[in-house]
C-alpha cells in the first residue's frame, strides 16, 4: 500500500489542480481519500471483493499514450459506424479522438472541466459528486480526485438522439499495471432520449485497474438505455459506479455485461426521486477462470408510485465467483411502489461460487416488491434431451447456456451493440464453456 | 438390429430392469405394455443412455454395434430414437434450430454435407405435412408450454425429420385426442420401412389398430413376461393385467 499510496499521491499533486474549475471538488475528494483509504474486507459492502489487494502492487497513471487512428479502428463496434464517439486514453477523456455525430444543438459533448466553468456550470455543481450520497467510500473519492480528466454529456430538451453515444476505454497496460480514473456526467434534459454504451479495453493485455465513475442526471420524460460491456481479459480489474438519478417520471433502462476481468465491481444505482418513475436492470456475467465480477445494484424508491424490474443472471465455470447484491430501498412516502428483482446463476466449474443477497429495505406500507434468486447446475433432464437427438455433450450446454443468457442479451436495445454482445457472448459458449 | 440381451438396470438402489430379453429385426413393429412402474420407460431410457440408471448386466447390440459403449447422443446419429413419455420443456432453445442442430450433427456423423438453409427448409416443409404440425408451433421455444399433445407430436415430427432406424414410441399415444392419434399413427405408418423399425410402449389397444404390431410383449415387475402377437393385446385390453400378474407371481413364488 505504501507504495501505490505515494504514486497515486504524486498523480494527484502533478495534475496542478488548483488553477482548475474542479478544484475545491477534487481536492476535497483527495482529502476524503487519504482519510477513508480504501474499502478493507471487512468493510460489509466489500466482503467478496478485496480491492486493497489490487492496489497494492507498483502502478502505473497518468503516463499520456498516444493512441493511433489505426489502433482505435481495430476496436470500433460494427455497425456503429456513425456514432458518437467519446474516447478515454488511461482514464482521461480524449477530445481530438472523440466525434460528436448528432447536431450540435441537440448534443454537447466536451471536457467536465470546461463544464464547470461554462453554462452548464450549475449542473455540474449539483450533481457532480452525487453517487457519493450511496458510496461514501475512498474508491469514489479516489475518482472524483482525478475528475479533472472528465467528459460531460448533455442531450438536449425534447431530443431523440439519431445515433448512439459509445465510449471506448482504452487503458494501456504495455508499461505496468495502468490504473486510470474515468469519470463521466450526463446530463437528459426533459424528454431526452439516448443510448449510451461503455465498452472497455486493455491494450497490451498486462494487467489494468480501472476505477470508474459514471452520473446521469434524467429529467422528465427522458428515456435512457445505457449499457456497460466489460471484456477486456483476465488481467483486467475494474470498480465502477454507475449513478443514475430520475429528477422527473421518465425511463432509465441498464444492461451491464461482464464477461472477464481478475477482479470487477460494478455499482448500479437507479435513484426514483419523482412519482410514477421506471427503471430496469439488467446483467449477465459469463466467468471462467479465477474472475470475480461482484455487481451491487441499488434502487432507491423516495417518490410513490415506481416501478422497478431487475434480472441479472450469472454462468460459472472454473474457479470463477459472482457475486450479487441487489438493494431496495422503500422510504416512508413511497407508497404503490412496485419492485421486482430476480437474480439466476448457473455454476458450471467445480470450484465456481456464487453469492446472492437480496437486501430488501421497505418502509412504505402499501407496496408490492418480490425477489428471488437461484444457483442451480445446468438442467441434466434438458440436457439428455438434447442429446438424445444427436447433439453432442458440448452443444447441448451451449445451447442451454446460450437460452439461459438470452433474457439479457435480448435487452439490449440498440441493433448493432446487441449483435456485439451475442458474438461475443457465442464465442464464448462454444469454446471454453 | 436390436438385441437385448438379460438386461438388467437400477437407479439409485432400487434393480428395475431384471433381465429383458429382446430381439428386433428390421422392418418390425414391436409393442411394449405393462402396468404402471413395470419398468417400461426404464427401458427405454436405459436404451437412450440416461446416465442416472445403471446398467449392472447384460448387453444390448445395434446396427451391429454395443450400444451400451456409446454416448447418448452418438446412439442418435447411430439411428436409435426416443419419443419421451415426458418431452422436456426449454425455453429459450428455438424449436427449429434445435432441429436443424441434431440433422446436422447427424449428417456430419454420417459423412454427409450438412443441408443448407432452403434444402432444410424445404425437407421441414414435407415433413411438417406429414404428421400435420404447425408452423407457429415450431418457431417457439422447444415444447415450452406446449400442451400434451403438442409435445407429442412434436417428438414425432422430430422423429420424421431425423429418420431413425429404431424409434422407440413411450406412450407417445398417451394425451392425445382420437385425431391427432390418427395423425401420430399415420406419420409413423409412412415412415415405415423395410430397413427400420419401431418399439412402441403403450397402455392402449387402441393405438395398435392403427399401428399393427408384428409382435406384442408384456413387461411385468422388471421382466418381460408374455411375448404374443397383435391377439395378446387383445386380450389384455379385455382381461386386464389380473390374469398374467397372478400367473407370474405365483410362477416368481
Ligand atoms: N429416480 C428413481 N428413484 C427410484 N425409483 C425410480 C426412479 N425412477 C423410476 N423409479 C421406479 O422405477 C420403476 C419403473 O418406472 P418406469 O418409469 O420405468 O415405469 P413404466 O413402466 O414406464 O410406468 P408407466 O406406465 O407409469 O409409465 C417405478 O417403480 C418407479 O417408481
Ligand atoms: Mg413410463
Amino acid at each position: 500500500m505504501m507504495d501505490s499510496t505515494q504514486i497515486l499521491k504524486e498523480a494527484f499533486e502533478k495534475q496542478d489542480v488548483a488553477n482548475g474549475n474542479l478544484a475545491a471538488f477534487q481536492q476535497e475528494n483527495w482529502k476524503a481519500f487519504s482519510g477513508l483509504g480504501l474499502p478493507a474486507i471487512k468493510h460489509e459492502e466489500w466482503k467478496y471483493t478485496g480491492i486493497r489487494n489490487v492496489f497494492s502492487d507498483r502502478l502505473v497513471i497518468n503516463n499520456e499514450m498516444n493512441i493511433s487512428p489505426d489502433l482505435l479502428k481495430t476496436l470500433l463496434i460494427a455497425g456503429t459506424e456513425e456514432a458518437n464517439r467519446i474516447v478515454f486514453v488511461n482514464g482521461r477523456f480524449q477530445q481530438s479522438l472523440s466525434i460528436t455525430t448528432d447536431h450540435a444543438n441537440d448534443l454537447c459533448i466536451k471536457s467536465l472541466e470546461a463544464a464547470a466553468g461554462d453554462e452548464d456550470a450549475p449542473f455540474v455543481e449539483v450533481n457532480l459528486g452525487h453517487s457519493q450520497r450511496y458510496h461514501r467510500d475512498g474508491i469514489n473519492a479516489l475518482n472524483a480526485a482525478f475528475a479533472n480528466g472528465g467528459v460531460y454529456i448533455r442531450i438536449n430538451k425534447g431530443v431523440t438522439l439519431k445515433n448512439p453515444i459509445v465510449i471506448y476505454h482504452i487503458a494501456d497496460s504495455t508499461l505496468g499495471k495502468r490504473c486510470s480514473h474515468p469519470r463521466i456526467l450526463v446530463n437528459m434534459k426533459e424528454a431526452a432520449q439516448a443510448e449510451l454504451v461503455e465498452t472497455f479495453h486493455n491494450h497490451g493485455g498486462g494487467e489494468t485497474l480501472t476505477n470508474e465513475v459514471v452520473e446521469i442526471c434524467a429529467e422528465k420524460d427522458a428515456v435512457l438505455h445505457y449499457v456497460k460491456m466489460q471484456n477486456e481479459g483476465e488481467k483486467t480489474n475494474h470498480t465502477g459506479t454507475t449513478h443514475i438519478r430520475q429528477t422527473g417520471k421518465c425511463l432509465t433502462h441498464a444492461v451491464t455485461i461482464t464477461l472477464s476481468g481478475a477482479l470487477v465491481r460494478n455499482n448500479l444505482n437507479m435513484v426514483m426521486e419523482a412519482e410514477h418513475g421506471e427503471c430496469h436492470m439488467y446483467g449477465l456475467y459469463l466467468l471462467n477462470g479465477n474472475t470475480l465480477a461482484d455487481n451491487h445494484t441499488i434502487v432507491d424508491n423516495a417518490m410513490p408510485h415506481c416501478f422497478s424490474n431487475e434480472l441479472y443472471k450469472g454462468i460459472m465455470d472454473d474457479a470463477s465467483t459472482g457475486v450479487f447484491n441487489g438493494k431496495i430501498f422503500v422510504r416512508k412516502d413511497a407508497q404503490k411502489t412496485n419492485a421486482y428483482q430476480s437474480n439466476k446463476n448457473i455454476l458450471i466449474g467445480e470450484n465456481a461460487a456464487a453469492n446472492t443477497k437480496p437486501q430488501l429495505e421497505i418502509l412504505a406500507d402499501d407496496v408490492k416488491c418480490s425477489h428471488g434468486c437461484t444457483i442451480g447446475k445446468l438442467d441434466e433432464d434438458a440436457l439428455f434431451y438434447l442429446r438424445a437427438r444427436g447433439i453432442s455433450m458440448e452443444n447441448a450446454r451451449a445451447m442451454l447456456l446460450h437460452a439461459f443468457a438470452k433474457d439479457v442479451l435480448e435487452q439490449i436495445n440498440n441493433g448493432a451493440i446487441r449483435k456485439y454482445a451475442e458474438q461475443l457472448v457465442s464465442d464464448r459458449l462454444s469454446s471454453s464453456i | 438390429m436390436l438385441k437385448i440381451n438379460h438386461l438388467q438396470a437400477r437407479i439409485e438402489e432400487k434393480e428395475i430392469l431384471k433381465g429383458i430379453n429382446l430381439d428386433i429385426k428390421p422392418g418390425e413393429i414391436h409393442a411394449i405394455m405393462g402396468p404402471n412402474g413395470s419398468g417400461k420407460s426404464t427401458l427405454a431410457s436405459v436404451l437412450a443412455g440416461r446416465s442416472d440408471y445403471e446398467v449392472t448386466g447384460g448387453s444390448v447390440e445395434f446396427m451391429g454395434k454395443d450400444l451400451l459403449e456409446l454416448s447418448p447422443e452418438d446412439r442418435a446419429k447411430e439411428g436409435l430414437f426416443l419419443a419421451f413419455q415426458y418431452p422436456v420443456e426449454i425455453p429459450g432453445v428455438s424449436t427449429t434450430n434445435f432441429i436443424k442442430s441434431a440433422v446436422n450433427e447427424k449428417r456430419k456423423y454420417l459423412g454427409q454435407e450438412p443441408l443448407d438453409a432452403a434444402q432444410f427448409l424445404r425437407t421441414m416443409k414435407e415433413k411438417m405435412k406429414l404428421v400435420e404440425i404447425d408452423q407457429s408451433l415450431l418457431s417457439r421455444s422447444l415444447n415450452e408450454g406446449f400442451s400434451g399433445g403438442e409435445k407429442k407430436r412434436n417428438e414425432i415430427f422430430q422423429m420424421a425429420m431425423l429418420e431413425p432406424k429404431l424409434a422407440i414410441l413411450d406412450e407417445t399415444d398417451s394425451g392425445l385426442d382420437i385425431d391427432a392419434l390418427r395423425i401420430v399413427a399415420n406419420g409413423v405408418n409412412q415412415l415405415r420401412n423395410k430397413d427400420n423399425a419401431f418399439l412402441v410402449v403403450t397402455h392402449y389397444q387402441r393405438l395398435l389398430d392403427y399401428i399393427v404390431p408384428d409382435f406384442v410383449h408384456v413387461l411385468y415387475k422388471g421382466r418381460i413376461v408374455r411375448s404374443g402377437t397383435k391377439e395378446l393385446a387383445k386380450e389384455l385390453e379385455e382381461k386386464g393385467y389380473d390374469f398374467i400378474k397372478a400367473e407370474v407371481d405365483q410362477e416368481l413364488a
